[in-house]
């Protein structure tokens, strides 16, 4: 059951995961950016994710690299499938990235780097929901390689996958928000948070329902006797997450929204799971098919149940360093 | 659609652009995180104030750099699915492990503690404040070591068998990452590193000299990068024959296009300057000095070296970039080596300070060590084609079932992002480094900076609150 293909997957997940909730909030700041009020309010929200941001996506780079060390059949099908959004998806990342630098560097073109920021932020989302909804419908394999078009991953679906998330990380930036800032901003956020939370659910009911019909194998998962014993507290644990959220925002409970929506994104996240294991190219090529052989998996098993406590301990560090309201005094620039 | 032939050539156009543009930016914050560490390790020993403005004047420029390094290696990471998904298929079991390493130990390790270092002053202790940049100069230092075992490996494969769908496998992890090109590479490009920061220091600080030779912060500078090149240039020379001899000995095809070399022959001339024919697989306008080329690859006058006729013709790299490349990597090498015996001399008579030409000429070779490493590293990548796994696994049958428009597509977009944004990024770097490091007159207006607070320059981060670092950094 728990052999090494199995526990890499789980460990591969468990990285995307934490990208994800990570990366997800300092993107979703990103996205919200152009709605906030004033610039010092753009430069307080920026600065509440920079000493942060960079190591938050150091974990899509692990997952890419753990994807080829692992499942490297996978890695060699899945990029040339999603070929055009894997490398927009990149380049934005790179408009992004450049930003929280250059913009204290050149305060006369600080307005491109800020459209810099949030389209990068954008766009980098967007291209992730793509990828997440191309995925889940389906890959076409041929042989050891990818069999597809090289439009195959734009459709209706995926386009609402790509809507969904980019609603979904401005929920988890606006809820950061109310937990490191105070005063205008924070209230601008919960205003934020509220529509977000909303349309969020919305989007996340939208693709559950949609999810089904996409095969009849992931139909059969969440809607036959006995799984539907299995995954029928997704569901319900969904609302009262739903409900957890809403209390807060609207009891204005600084701290409670972030987790409550975290815990919304794992419970999609397992959903997710649930519909597409044991594949790890969805309906073509399983786990298994697809690991390296043992002694790869074992070789980097070996760092990893070293490396990752110390670097969740570090990275947790790193956060309590930082942690508490931000203070708009603060910066190295 | 095109044929194959034409994306794999405009994939491996791609992965030059990209990986050529990455490697300028590790390439300087390898030694400059290495440089910061010793300037605030210095400043925490003397509490000399001006290791303090020199580590802060360069810590702004390190974050800028490392940034760009940041979201360009990410592009990697992810081309070699995108473009090499066959490549990544077959050697994936094999250099997977290595590069997940590479995350794990060093990746993890930089961005973690890259926001202590940067934002942290005044929030941790400075003892604490040490450690972060320690660990982010230690960071930079692991990456290297794991991604150079990748790319040694793909150079010198060993400890690898093949298994039944044709993927390299491994049998033996210590031989997969102490390959035989392995420690030789290490040491050349860690050398590159730090000699490539050093010049650019010492064109900073010559800069700032021929303003005002009484600078403090300049003096310092200036005469901390000149002992970097009077000592490690030398050393790479050595590094960087031993590792030749690496080559001649494990890919000896490589040596004759650097050497220029047609023929098998005892007592080889050493080119100095020729155009090398690929076709007509001779050499035209050739100067040359006999027997020299023996003597520096075997340590004999009439030592056999190896010719590039000792292959097939399909079996042989470009052999005018390789020979061209590495004449200008060895010549920039011989001017780093004259800067810094220059530097020697100049010191000896007290006259490293106000000599003008020579701070002129220290700006002229401050961008010297980016030219060599990409030479260098043109010299080594191009030597291995036309395979990408040496002798095993060839460029052609490594690319990905992508079609010539979208690597062509992707390709430009690449090729216009890289020069606006890292070009922008240059550009704010080399202002930067244009402010002297005492100079608290704020370059920019930035939006946190309160209004009506200047406060005089207050050293000591501990002491002074929060508000006033922002202020006088800005």
């Amino acid at each position: 059951m728990f052999d090494l293909p199995t526990i890499w997957a789980g460990l591969l997940a468990l990285a995307i995961f934490i990208y994800v909730i990570l990366d997800g909030f300092d993107l979703g700041i990103g996205i919200i950016f152009p709605f906030l009020d004033s610039d010092d309010d753009r430069a307080l929200a920026m600065n509440s994710v920079a000493p942060v941001w960079d190591g938050n996506e150091t974990w899509l780079v692990l997952g890419g690299g753990g994807l080829l060390a692992a499942f490297p059949l996978a890695y060699a099908v899945v990029m040339p499938a999603l070929y055009g959004p894997f490398i927009v998806m990149i380049l934005a990342l790179v408009f992004r990235g450049v930003a929280f630098e250059f913009r204290w560097r050149d305060v006369a073109h600080q307005k491109i780097w800020d459209r810099s920021f949030n389209f990068g932020s954008l766009v980098a989302t967007f291209m992730q929901g793509i990828v997440l909804g191309a995925f889940v419908q389906g890959i076409e394999v041929d042989g050891r390689a990818y069999g597809g078009g090289w439009w195959d991953w734009l459709t209706p679906f995926t386009v609402t996958c790509g809507v969904a998330l980019t609603f979904g990380y401005a929920l988890l930036g606006s809820t950061w928000l109310l937990m490191k800032t105070s005063d205008g901003l924070r209230e601008k956020a919960y205003v934020l948070a509220r529509r977000c939370g909303a349309a969020t659910l919305v989007f996340v009911g939208i693709v559950s329902a949609w999810t089904p019909f996409l095969s009849p194998e992931i139909a059969d998962r969440w809607f036959t006797y006995p799984h539907l014993l299995v995954v029928a507290p997704v569901p319900v644990l969904t609302a009262l997450l739903a409900a957890l959220l809403g209390w807060g925002l609207v009891k204005r409970r600084d701290y409670i929204p972030f987790p409550a929506a975290i815990g919304l994104f794992g419970l999609c996240f397992a959903g997710l799971g649930v519909s597409i294991s044991p594949y790890i190219v969805p309906r073509a090529i399983t786990i298994h098919e697809a690991a390296a052989p043992d002694s790869s998996l074992a070789f980097m098993l070996v760092g990893a149940l070293v490396l990752l406590p110390l670097i969740l301990a570090y990275t947790a560090y790193s956060y309590w360093v930082f942690r508490g309201k931000v203070d708009p005094e603060a910066g190295y620039h | 659609m095109l044929e194959t032939f034409d994306a794999t050539l405009l994939a491996r156009a791609q992965f030059a652009f990209t990986i050529s543009f990455h490697i300028i930016f590790p390439a300087f914050s390898i030694g400059l995180a290495s440089y910061l560490m010793v300037l605030e390790g210095l400043w925490l020993r003397t509490g000399n104030e001006t290791y303090l403005r020199l580590f802060k004047f360069w810590m702004k420029i390190f974050a800028v750099a490392f940034g760009m390094g940041v979201v360009s290696g990410i592009v990697m990471s992810y081309q070699f699915g995108t473009n090499w998904s066959v490549f990544s298929d077959k050697a994936g079991p094999v250099i997977g492990p290595l590069m997940a390493y590479e995350v794990l130990t060093a990746f993890f390790l930089e961005a973690g503690f890259l926001g202590v270092m940067l934002f942290g002053m005044g929030r941790v202790s400075k003892r604490l404040h040490f450690f972060a940049t320690v660990m982010v100069a230690f960071g930079t230092l692991l990456s290297a070591t794991w991604i150079l075992a990748v790319n040694s490996w793909m150079q010198t494969p060993a400890g690898y068998a093949i298994n039944e769908v044709g993927q390299f496998v491994p049998a033996d992890w210590l031989a997969i990452i102490f390959n035989p090109s392995f420690p030789y590479r290490l040491v050349h490009m860690v050398l590159a590193a730090y000699l490539t920061t050093a010049f650019v220091v010492g064109a900073v600080g010559a800069l700032h000299l021929l303003r005002d030779k009484t600078n403090a912060d300049a003096r310092k500078m200036f005469s901390m990068a000149m002992w970097m090149a009077a000592l490690v240039a030398p050393l790479q020379i050595f590094a960087g024959d031993l590792h030749g001899l690496n080559t001649l000995e494990h890919q000896p095809i490589k040596v004759a296009a650097m050497e220029g070399h047609w023929e098998r022959q005892a007592g080889a001339p050493l080119i100095l300057f020729a155009l090398p024919d690929q076709d007509a697989e001779q050499n035209h306008a050739e100067i040359s000095v006999p027997g020299l080329s023996a003597l520096i690859l075997t340590h004999e006058w009439d030592g056999v070296t190896p010719g590039l006729k000792d292959v097939a013709k399909d079996k042989r790299p470009p052999v005018a970039i390789v020979f061209w490349s590495f004449r200008i990597m060895v010549a920039v090498g011989m001017l780093m080596l004259l800067v810094g015996a220059v530097s020697l001399l100049l010191r000896w008579r007290h006259r490293l300070y106000d000599t003008r030409w020579f701070h002129r000429a220290a700006i002229l070779t401050g961008p010297a060590g980016f030219v060599a490493v990409l030479a260098g590293w043109v010299t080594t990548e191009v030597g291995r084609q036309p395979y990408t796994v040496y002798g095993l696994l060839t460029t052609q049958d490594s690319i990905a079932p992508v079609g010539a428009p979208a690597v062509a597509a992707s390709l430009l977009a690449f090729v216009v992002v890289y020069f606006a944004l890292f070009g922008a990024g240059t550009y704010y770097i080399l202002r930067m480094m244009n402010k002297a490091p005492d100079d608290d007159t704020p370059m920019l207006h930035a939006p946190m900076r309160a209004a009506g607070t200047t406060p005089a320059a207050a050293i000591d981060p501990e002491t002074i609150p929060a508000k006033q670092e922002a202020d006088r950094d800005v």
